[in-house]
C-alpha cells in the first residue's frame, strides 16, 4: 500500500513527537532514581501531608464544579430548547460568550468584584463558583443539542396517556437526556481537574493547593521534577478514566429515541413564569459576563480600580504603561499572534488531512489514526508541560526556550478539538458526491480539489478558528513552558497577577477578549451557525 | 611635544567629560565599556524590582544610552533564580544582570561559578552591609518590612504597634500576608522575625488566618483596596508610593524592630553581553539613579550622597533587623516548607 505509507510516516512521526516522547519522559522520570527503577517518588507523593490534601482538594472542586456545572446549564438549556422564555438567542448568545471566556480572566475579575472584602470569593465554595460560571457551557451543549433532537411525540403519547407534566418530565423526557447529562457533568469534571488559572488566582490566598498548582510549584528552586511527574500520574489516569466512562455511557444508552431532525418539538408555554426566568438565566449570566466584563473595563480606565469612576479616576495611563512603557507586552502579543496563526494552520491542516483519511477509510488501520488524533484530550495541560519540559530540555531535542516547545504544547492540546469539528465536516460529506464525480471520470485529486475542498472548506476554516481560540487563552502548559523570550499574553497577565498590577492585567485581558470574540464571529460567519452546535 | 600631547590628552579628557555630562544630563563620564556595550546592543536584566520602577530605570539607562536597549523581565525574587537554573539546565544563556532581593541566592550563584566578579564604579563609598566581601555583588536598593494598614477602617489607636501586636485574635481574617516562595524581600522577613520571635510566632500569626499573595508589594494594594485592613509584612517602598498616591494607608515601624532588606545586583559568568551588562551595572549605582529610587520610588540606598524625603524615617534612626546572606541561603528551604505548612500553600 504506498499511498498509505506518506500517511502512516506523517501520523507516527506526529504521535512520537507529541505524545510518546514527553509522556514517556514522563513515566520514565517518575520511576527513576539514581540507582535504577524505583517507587520512592510516588512514596514520597503520597505520604505527604500536604499533597495528599492537594489531591483531595481538586477532587472536592472538580465533584462540586460538576454538580453546579449541572444545576445551572440543563436548566438553561431546557428553557433555551424547549420553552417560550423570551431572548433565547440572547442566553444562548451570552452562554456562548461564558465557554469562550478564559476561566483565568474571569477568575481574576471576581477578585476585583468581590474586593473589598474579597473573603468570600477565596475560599473552596467561591472558587467552585467561579469555575462553574465558566465551565456549566459544556453541560449546556450536550443537553441543549439532545433537547433539541428529541422528538415532543414521545412525550405528547406519555401526557396523552394521563401523565402529568411532572410524571412527563420524569419519566420521559429525563431518561432521554440522562446520558447528555452525565457526559456534560464528566466533561465538567474534567475541565475543573485540569485547570490551572482560577485555583492560582482564588486557592492559593486562601492557603490551599489543587493537584495543578501543586505539580506548578514543585518546579520551584530547587525543583522537583520528578516528583511533578510521579504527581502527575493519578492527574493522567483520572482523566482517561473518566472519559472511558463518559464513552461509554453515551455508548450504551444511545440516542435510540433521538430521531434525527424528523419529529416535531412543540414549545412549552410557561405563562407568567416567563419573565422571571429570563430573570434568572440573565442572573447567572451577569455572574459569568455583565459583572466580570463590566469590571475589568472599569479597572483598565481607572486609576485605582477600587474607586468610583469618576472624572479624576479616568485614564488612559493603563494603556500607554501595559503598550509602550512595559517591554513584556507587545513580544507577548506578537509571540501568542505568532503561535496561534502557526499552531491553527498546521493542526488545521493536520487534522483535515487525518479525518479526510479515517472518513474516507483510505488506509487500513484508520481507526487507529482517529483514537490517536483524539487521544490527547486525556492529558491535562500542566501534565502534558512536565512531559514536554523533561522531553524537550534535553539533547537531543532542546526545544526548551524557543517558541517551538509551546508550539508542540498547543497543537498537543488542541488536536482532538480540532479533529472532532474537522470529523463531523467530512461525515457531512456524503461519498455520494464524490462518488458521482468518479462515475463522471475525475481522477482523485480532481475530486478532491473540485467536489469535496470546497464543501469541506467552511468547517476547516471553524476547526482553524477553534484551535485559534484555544491557543490564545492557553496558561496551564505555557506557564510551565515559558522562557523570557517567549513569554505570551496568559503568561504575562499570570505575572501580572502575582505582583497586584491590576490596570495592566485588565487592557491585556480586554485585548485577549477582543481577539476570542473577533475569530468567534469570524467562525459564525463562516459556520452559518453558532459555535455550540446547533442551526439558528 | 610630549607636553602638546599630554595638554591635548588634557583638552579631550576635559571635552569628553563635558560632552558625557550634556549627553546624560550630567549623569556619566564616558564609560570604559561604552563602545563594546554599543556593539552588543542591549543587556537582559531580570529583576525583581517591582515593574514600574524598573522600566524606569530602563527609561532612563536607555535615554543615557541610545544604542543599548534594556529588556525587562520582571517577577519575584525566587522565580527568577528557578529562571536562571532552568535555562541553564537546557544550556540557555540568555540573562546579563541578575538582581533580586533575596542575598541568599548569590551565595549560591557564586558558589555554582556563575557570577562573573565585577565592582561597580563608585561603591567603596558604600556601607559594608551593600558589599559581598569577594566582589560579585552588591547591594543595589534596600526596603525595610513593615506593617500598613488601612486607615478608613483601622484608627491610630487601634492599629498594631509590634510584630506581636499582629498575633491579636481580633485580627482574625483580616491581615494579608506576601509569600517566601515568591518574594525575596519576605524570605528576608521571615527569617528576621525567627531570629526575634521563633517560628512559634509564625505558628500563632497563621491561626488568624491570613489571605495569601505572592509579591511583597502586594500586601499594601490588597490593604488599600480594602480587602483585608492589615498587611503584616511588604516592601515598605511600595507601601510609601501608595500612601503618596493618596491611598488611606499607614504605616507602622515596629518597635522591636524592623528587617532590612538588601537587594544585591550581579553579572552571571555566562552574560551574552557582558560589556553592556558592566555599563548598565554602573550607570544603576550613580548617584543621579540611586537618587531616583531614593526620590520616586521610596526605596533606601547605600549611596553616600543620597538624600531621602523628609516624610521617611532615616534609616539610622530605625532599629534594623538583619541577617546574613548565607544563612538565607543555607535556611532558604526551611523557611519555604515551614512557612507553607503554617499558612496552607
Amino acid at each position: 500500500m504506498d499511498r498509505a505509507l506518506p500517511v502512516w510516516i506523517l501520523s507516527a512521526l506526529a504521535l512520537v513527537v507529541l505524545m510518546a516522547l514527553p509522556l514517556g519522559w514522563l513515566g520514565w522520570l517518575s520511576v527513576s532514581g539514581e540507582h535504577g527503577a524505583t517507587l520512592a517518588h510516588y512514596r514520597d507523593v503520597f505520604t505527604d501531608l500536604a499533597l495528599r490534601k492537594a489531591l483531595w482538594n481538586t477532587i472536592v472542586l472538580a465533584f462540586w464544579v460538576g454538580l453546579v456545572s449541572v444545576a445551572l446549564g440543563a436548566p438553561l438549556a431546557w428553557l433555551t430548547a424547549r420553552t417560550d422564555v423570551p431572548g433565547r438567542g440572547l442566553i444562548r448568545g451570552l452562554v456562548l460568550a461564558s465557554f469562550v471566556t478564559p476561566p483565568f480572566l474571569g477568575a481574576f475579575a471576581w477578585v476585583m468584584l468581590a474586593g473589598p472584602n474579597a473573603g468570600l470569593i477565596f475560599t473552596m465554595p467561591g472558587l467552585i463558583f467561579i469555575v462553574s460560571i465558566y465551565t456549566f457551557p459544556y453541560v449546556y451543549i450536550m443537553v441543549a443539542n439532545t433537547l433539541a433532537l428529541i422528538a415532543s411525540d414521545l412525550e405528547e403519547a406519555a401526557a396523552i396517556l394521563g401523565a402529568g407534566r411532572f410524571a412527563v418530565a420524569r419519566t420521559v423526557t429525563l431518561p432521554m437526556v440522562l446520558p447528555a447529562l452525565a457526559s456534560g457533568f464528566i466533561l465538567a469534571v474534567l475541565q475543573a481537574l485540569a485547570l490551572f488559572g482560577s485555583p492560582a488566582i482564588l486557592a492559593l490566598p486562601a492557603g490551599f493547593h489543587t493537584v495543578t498548582t501543586q505539580i506548578w510549584s514543585l518546579f520551584q528552586f530547587p525543583p522537583k521534577v520528578e516528583q511533578a511527574a510521579a504527581f502527575s500520574i493519578p492527574l493522567l489516569l483520572a482523566t482517561a478514566l473518566l472519559l472511558q466512562l463518559q464513552k461509554q455511557l453515551l455508548g450504551r444508552r444511545g440516542y435510540a429515541a433521538v430521531g434525527g431532525k424528523g419529529g416535531q418539538r412543540r414549545t412549552i408555554p410557561l405563562g407568567r413564569w416567563r419573565w422571571p426566568a429570563l430573570g434568572a438565566c440573565l442572573a447567572v449570566m451577569s455572574c459569568a459576563i455583565f459583572m466580570p466584563y463590566g469590571v475589568l473595563a472599569k479597572a483598565a480606565f481607572a486609576r485605582a480600580w477600587a474607586q468610583p469612576l469618576t472624572r479624576d479616576n479616568l485614564t488612559l495611563g493603563n494603556f500607554t504603561f501595559t503598550f509602550f512603557e512595559y517591554g513584556a507586552t507587545r513580544a507577548a502579543i506578537v509571540n501568542t499572534l505568532e503561535l496561534g496563526v502557526m499552531t491553527a494552520c498546521i493542526g488545521a491542516a493536520m487534522v483535515a488531512v487525518l479525518s479526510y483519511v479515517t472518513n474516507r477509510k483510505l488506509v487500513a488501520g484508520h481507526q487507529l489514526i482517529a483514537f490517536l488524533a483524539l487521544a490527547p484530550v486525556v492529558v491535562p495541560g500542566v501534565v502534558l508541560a512536565v512531559g514536554l519540559f523533561i522531553a524537550y530540555t534535553r539533547p537531543p531535542f532542546v526545544l526548551y526556550g524557543t517558541l517551538w516547545i509551546l508550539f508542540l504544547a498547543y497543537l498537543t492540546k488542541e488536536m482532538p478539538v480540532g479533529y472532532a469539528q474537522a470529523d463531523a465536516t467530512f461525515r457531512a460529506i456524503p461519498a455520494d458526491l464524490e462518488d458521482a464525480g468518479r462515475v463522471l471520470g475525475a481522477g482523485r485529486l480532481r475530486i478532491l480539489r473540485e467536489i469535496t475542498a470546497p464543501l469541506a472548506k467552511s468547517g476547516i476554516i471553524a476547526a482553524w478558528c477553534f484551535i485559534f481560540i484555544g491557543v490564545i487563552r492557553e496558561l496551564s502548559a505555557s506557564i510551565l513552558l515559558f522562557t523570557p523570550n517567549t513569554k505570551v499574553m496568559s503568561v504575562v497577565i499570570f505575572d501580572l497577577k502575582e505582583e497586584g498590577q491590576f490596570g495592566a492585567i485588565s487592557v491585556l485581558g480586554l485585548v485577549m477578549l477582543a481577539l476570542t470574540f473577533a475569530t468567534v464571529a469570524l467562525v459564525q460567519a463562516v459556520l452559518g451557525r453558532d459555535v455550540l452546535g446547533a442551526r439558528r | 611635544m610630549r607636553r602638546s600631547i599630554s595638554a591635548l590628552v588634557a583638552v579631550a579628557t576635559l571635552a569628553a567629560l563635558v560632552a558625557g555630562l550634556v549627553t546624560a544630563g550630567g549623569a556619566q563620564t564616558p564609560n570604559r565599556h561604552l563602545e563594546t556595550a554599543r556593539k552588543e546592543g542591549k543587556v537582559v536584566w531580570y529583576t525583581s524590582l517591582v515593574l514600574p520602577s524598573a522600566e524606569r530605570v530602563a527609561k532612563l539607562f536607555e535615554t543615557a544610552y541610545p544604542d543599548v536597549k534594556v529588556e525587562v523581565h520582571r517577577t519575584g525574587s525566587q522565580r527568577i533564580l528557578q529562571r536562571v537554573m532552568q535555562e541553564l539546565q537546557a544550556n540557555i544563556k540568555n540573562v546579563d544582570v541578575v538582581h533580586t532581593s533575596d542575598a541568599g541566592h548569590y551565595v549560591l550563584l557564586k558558589e555554582k561559578k556563575l557570577l562573573a566578579k565585577y565592582t561597580p564604579a563608585g561603591v567603596d563609598a558604600f556601607p559594608a552591609g551593600f558589599k559581598d566581601k569577594d566582589g560579585y555583588y552588591y547591594g543595589l536598593r534596600a526596603t525595610v518590612n513593615a506593617i500598613t494598614y488601612n486607615t478608613k477602617t483601622v484608627s491610630a489607636a487601634e492599629a498594631p504597634k509590634t510584630w506581636k501586636d499582629l498575633l491579636d485574635p481580633k485580627w482574625k481574617g483580616k491581615m494579608v500576608t506576601a509569600h517566601p516562595g515568591y518574594s525575596g524581600v519576605i524570605a528576608t522577613h521571615v527569617l528576621a522575625l525567627v531570629h526575634l520571635h521563633g517560628w512559634d510566632y509564625f505558628k500563632q500569626l497563621a491561626q488568624n488566618q491570613l489571605m495569601l499573595v505572592q509579591s511583597a508589594n502586594d500586601p499594601s494594594t490588597v490593604v488599600s483596596s480594602g480587602e483585608r485592613v492589615v498587611a503584616v509584612n511588604g516592601g515598605e517602598y511600595s507601601a510609601y508610593q501608595l500612601k503618596k498616591k493618596g491611598n488611606p494607608l499607614e504605616i507602622v515601624y515596629p518597635k522591636e524592630g524592623v528587617p532590612l532588606v538588601v537587594s544585591p545586583t550581579a553579572i552571571t559568568s555566562f552574560a551574552p553581553h557582558p560589556s553592556a551588562a558592566r555599563l548598565f551595572t554602573d550607570f544603576t549605582f550613580t548617584r543621579e539613579v540611586q537618587q531616583v529610587m531614593a526620590d520616586s520610588e521610596g526605596l533606601y540606598t547605600g549611596h553616600p550622597d543620597v538624600t531621602y524625603p523628609a516624610d521617611k524615617p532615616k534609616l539610622k534612626d530605625l532599629k534594623l533587623l538583619t541577617v546574613t546572606p548565607e544563612e538565607l541561603e543555607k535556611r532558604n528551604e526551611e523557611l519555604k516548607k515551614r512557612f507553607v505548612e503554617f499558612f496552607g500553600a
